[in-house]
């Protein structure tokens, strides 16, 4: 049985290879936990601050390399104190002085950036650096995988629970604000999620590109659909299909796992943008088109 | 604004008028609480805070947010179904009858960021009109649409006196005033008049308006003065 499935090109690196069946289960978990996070990081047209995020959790992970090495749950505590301190004090500098929410946020995260790369060159070789800078998909040992599924979990709950939550915080805050008092729980509940979800993707993509499996395929599917459940679903998709090819890619032509899975996502995005319904050429050629992009 | 006093009654069908800056949408945040008056106070009598049902003049909703007609009326239901309760298929009917009342049947599938102005301001009027407030506060609610639109919502607003619900809206069309509101209170920080409709817009009151938004009336003396704010 295995040898006949052995024979398909698609499947048989999977097959031969548990380090590929830990990296697929891994993208797996990436893919249902942390692309729906980026799906409502899209629609609260907060990508780029996902981005900044992702790297503000740089230097608690690095502290805790610095004291720990590289140990699993020392740099995932580190690497979530780190990430809420820079929401909870870009937030606060925001909202009670002159400087506006994107400026705050930059200077954290560049701060922390610096600070991270900085505590790392301490110690660590730049082996370790491009460990933590791009991850190491490849490597993924039981307890990161465990770690990854057990944060995917976590967020599919709480998404699915706090669904209409989530949606309404987005869509229309000041109405949830009016006629419920959950809109703060929203808020920061969403910004621990993120936090969790960076940190499950670090370990797997890196600081650098775990951003990417949260907003491209969240992208792409935009441009295929406009109604919250069958967006959250195609992005899902989306984020695990092109993790499979980009690993595939990766294995064939010999390339690095994490920048070839978000290589592919991204090529991904661009043939929606080509093909998709809501694509700029679709609306250009139909003009019976009435959506909105 | 400074020196209101006042009683809205239960039931009642109240315009607000009066010139820019005169306070008109300061006065229903202050009733919903999104502001607290400096001195004084505003009480609702069996009313509680989420239960006012609010149109307010610039919406924060997000029209490009990916959701369709029904799920964003639905949001009406919020305080039956609350954050996580299911959708019965009994309210399931009366969401698709609110789309019907308001004129938008068949859109129930149409995404919000596909609906022209005045399609999502009756879709605001359906979300309210779930919302089965006992008092509703509209700010402006005919701002950019045409007079179909205001001719179908302002027979809504009428269906919901006739039904018994408090309703204040601030305004600025004074013939549309006159047509559908008996009873209007006139500000300019202060107020001006207040009572029947006919009486409050007359010529002399209008003008008297305009003279303190412009700051010859003299409404500068007592920025901040003893006072007492009361609304039903």
């Amino acid at each position: 049985m295995s040898e006949t499935l052995a024979a398909i090109p698609f499947v048989s690196p999977f097959i031969e290879f548990g380090f590929m069946r830990r990296a697929l289960a891994g993208c797996l978990a990436l893919s249902l936990g942390a692309t729906p996070v980026g799906v409502f990081l899209m629609l609260r047209r907060m990508s780029l601050a996902g981005d900044a995020m992702s790297h503000a959790i740089l230097p608690g992970a690095a502290l805790a390399y610095l004291i720990a090495g590289l140990s699993l749950p020392a740099m995932t505590i580190g690497g979530l104190c780190a990430g809420l301190a820079v929401a909870v004090l870009s937030g606060g500098v925001a909202r009670n002085s002159v400087i506006k929410e994107d400026t705050s946020l930059a200077t954290f995260y560049l701060i922390s950036l610096s600070a991270g790369v900085l505590i790392i060159s301490l110690r660590g070789s730049s082996v370790d650096l491009l460990h933590v800078l791009f991850g190491s998909v490849l490597a993924l040992d039981d307890a990161a995988l465990l770690l990854l599924a057990s944060f995917a979990s976590l967020s599919v709950v709480v998404l699915a629970v706090g669904l209409r939550l989530f949606v309404l915080e987005g869509c229309d805050p000041a109405f949830l604000a009016r006629i419920s008092r959950l809109g703060p729980l929203a808020h920061y509940g969403f910004m621990v999620l993120l936090v969790l979800n960076l940190v499950a993707g670090f370990h797997a993509l890196g600081t650098l590109m775990a951003v990417g499996i949260m907003i491209l395929p969240a992208a792409a599917a935009r441009l295929w659909v406009c109604n919250i459940g069958p967006l959250l679903l195609i992005a899902m998709f989306t984020a695990f299909l092109g993790s499979f090819l980009g690993l595939l890619l990766s294995y064939h032509a010999d390339l690095p796992s994490g920048p070839a899975i978000v290589l592919t996502l991204g090529g991904l995005y661009l043939l929606s943008l080509a093909i998709g319904p809501l694509g700029p050429l679709a609306s250009r050629w139909r003009s019976g088109w009435h959506f909105e992009r | 604004m400074h020196h209101l006093r006042g009683e809205v009654a239960v039931g009642s069908l109240l315009a607000i008028v009066g010139p820019n800056g005169a306070g008109k949408s300061t006065l229903l945040k202050g009733i919903t609480g999104e502001l607290r008056p400096l001195q004084g106070q505003i009480e609702l009598h069996g009313v509680r805070r989420q239960e006012i049902a609010c149109l307010t003049q610039l919406t924060t909703l997000d029209s490009s947010f990916p959701m369709v007609v029904h799920d964003f009326v639905a949001m009406g239901l919020w305080r039956e179904i609350g954050a996580f309760g299911g959708v019965s298929r009994a309210q399931n009917a009366r969401i698709d009858a609110a789309i019907e009342l308001v004129g938008l049947g068949g859109l129930e599938r149409r995404p919000i960021g596909a609906l022209s102005g005045g399609q999502l301001q009756r879709a605001h009027f359906a979300r309210v009109l779930l919302q089965d407030a006992p008092l509703v506060l509209l700010d402006e609610p005919y701002g950019a649409i045409d007079a179909a639109s205001v001719r179908d919502l302002a027979a809504l607003v009428r269906h919901w006196h006739d039904e018994g619900r408090t309703v204040i809206a601030v305004l600025h069309d004074l013939d549309h005033v006159r047509q559908e509101y008996p009873e209007t209170l006139l500000l300019a920080r202060e107020i001006v008049a207040r009572g029947d409709t006919a009486e409050v817009l007359s010529d002399d009151n209008l003008r008297r308006a305009r003279q303190i938004a412009e700051g010859r009336g003299g409404g500068e003396h007592a920025p901040i003065c003893h006072a007492d704010e009361g609304t039903k």
